[in-house]
């Protein structure tokens, strides 16, 4: 799989859940792209630097939004 | 006077402790006087309105802090920790207020001036509070805003050749003891080994994509000084496999009263004449030691590497020469579950770079427990799950007597199949000539 289809496969995941939820654990990006989690690992990570994705940590939990959504970066905008 | 009055704060200074109350006021008073002339790039009165919401906090009986956030420095999904406080107009000082995670020294070995430069850029850029060696064991900075996380990890990595630590569901941060350079006991040389790792699985630090946190921790000894079997959930604990070296005439020496026992520790109050057979050969946790005739004997097959007779008698008995490390797995404290100590894995492998053999039962675990670990589930609730002897297939290491706990009266074995000769299948017919139904 190219990057560009496995941006395109989690984009489209993730917006259409957008309403009820929008951090996501990297399973769930797994899960979306159909991997192992090695080398779903590379794609996630080439669209955090991509400014794709965007890490949310609650200190001993890390999960992934798409970057810009959620309550938490609502919330930083208003700053 | 102070900005917030802190009634319930104040109390706890009242203890026979040392509190962290006074140092936050101690904090307060220097950013305020500000003798050093620093420009702070965060609120000067900061640490006034920590202990402000802290307070709040105390009166309410609730928390004021956000859950989490999405900060962090650009490429890394670990080493800061956003905090946000829900009462940022009463206390602006800690409306954002995240915590830095740095790498410490392996060993924690630093000079002065590093850990001064490092409090320098931390007064400049944050609330100057810091967190040094908690249970993470790294360098912990407390409270900086979102706009200094750049310029603050820019400096730590630039001028101070340091990088953060780990965080959320990623490698943490790997501890060690002081190991080799200080501690006669260490059986390897835990430094160079969580140096070694920390650098090899930068990726694991720094990107989290595991189910959960992950924490490796190395002790020299079975003393367990950063206590990895009971938090890390892969210990690697130093050990030996030859006999326990004894030095008879040392022995005598402590015997007699020439050497004070426990390297003189303990030596508050006196204990009366040092008795071997009550203080070492009765509290010998197998019985595999005896003293008789002015010499010592030791059984090792039943030693358990427990250190009391090591420990106490420090001149007189060393490990063994042929030594290396067990790697347990498993270790967790409470949340889900409730605590567990490490299960032993690997009884005994040689520490020697460039650490292939360790690498290997690392990540097969690691595969094992990213593929088939739910999330937020550790590795110790997983092998609980799934069984130890999955974990024993998965890392491909054969089932020993170590393995079981308590094999002398746990005979229980699990055969599969295709470990029996034969497998399952019978042939009834012939069954049935020898055994009536």
């Amino acid at each position: 799989m190219d990057q560009e289809t496995a941006n395109k496969l989690v984009v489209e995941a993730l917006q259409k859940k957008q309403k009820t939820k929008s951090k996501f654990y990297f399973s769930d990006l797994q899960d979306i792209l159909g991997m192992k989690p090695r080398e779903a690992k590379k794609y996630v990570n080439k669209m955090v630097e991509m400014g794709i994705l965007e890490f949310w940590s609650s200190g001993s939990t890390t999960m992934y939004g798409l970057k810009g959504t959620g309550k938490q970066a609502a919330a930083e905008h208003e700053d | 006077m102070a900005k917030h009055q802190t009634p319930l704060l104040d109390q706890l200074e009242s203890g026979p402790w040392p509190s962290f109350v006074s140092d936050l006021k101690q904090e307060a008073e220097a950013r305020a006087k500000n003798e050093r002339n620093i420009e702070y790039q965060i609120p000067q009165d900061v640490v006034e309105d920590l202990m402000g919401v802290l307070e709040l906090s105390y009166k309410d009986g609730t928390t004021h802090w956000k859950h989490g956030g999405i900060v962090g420095v650009f490429g890394y999904g670990g080493g800061v920790i956003g905090r946000y406080c829900d009462q940022p107009e009463q206390f602006p000082g800690v409306a954002h207020f995240h915590t830095m995670r740095v790498n410490q020294p392996a060993g924690k070995f630093y000079t002065t001036k590093y850990l001064k430069e490092l409090c320098d850029l931390w007064e400049f850029r944050g609330s100057g509070l810091t967190n040094m060696h908690g249970s993470t064991g790294d360098i912990i900075f407390l409270g900086t805003t979102t706009p200094q996380l750049e310029e603050i990890f820019y400096e730590l990595t630039h001028k101070h050749n340091q990088d953060l630590g780990g965080s959320g569901s990623n490698l943490r941060t790997p501890s060690d003891c002081i190991g080799q350079a200080r501690c006669e006991y260490a059986c390897y040389d835990t430094q160079a080994l969580c140096h070694y790792l920390t650098n090899e699985y930068q990726d694991e630090l720094h990107r989290p994509a595991f189910p959960y946190k992950f924490k490796f921790k190395f002790d020299g000894c079975p003393n367990c000084c950063v206590a990895s079997i009971a938090r890390a959930d892969l210990s690697f604990v130093g050990t030996w496999r030859d006999e326990i070296q004894i030095d008879q005439e040392a022995v005598k020496a402590y015997v007699a009263g020439e050497f004070p026992p426990n390297a003189g520790a303990h030596a508050g109050r006196d204990w009366g004449p040092f008795d071997i057979q009550k203080e070492v050969i009765d509290r010998c946790p197998t019985g595999c030691m005896r003293y008789e005739d002015g010499k010592l004997e030791i059984n090792n097959r039943e030693c358990t590497r427990c250190m009391h007779c090591i420990n106490v008698m420090p001149r007189a008995l060393k490990p063994g020469k042929d030594r290396g490390c067990s790697i347990l797995a498993g270790a967790k404290a409470p949340i889900l579950d409730g605590a567990q100590m490490g299960s032993l894995l690997v009884p005994f492998i040689k520490v020697e770079e460039p650490y292939d053999e360790i690498k290997e039962v690392i990540e097969a675990i690691w595969d094992w427990w990213m593929e088939e670990g739910k999330n937020r589930e550790r590795l110790g609730e997983l092998m609980k799950r799934q069984g130890f002897q999955k974990l024993l297939e998965v890392t491909n290491i054969k089932p020993v007597p170590q393995h079981v706990q308590e094999p002398r009266t746990n005979p229980y074995i699990f055969w599969k199949e295709e470990e029996v000769p034969g497998g399952f299948e019978r042939d009834i017919k012939e069954f049935r000539k020898h055994h009536q139904r």
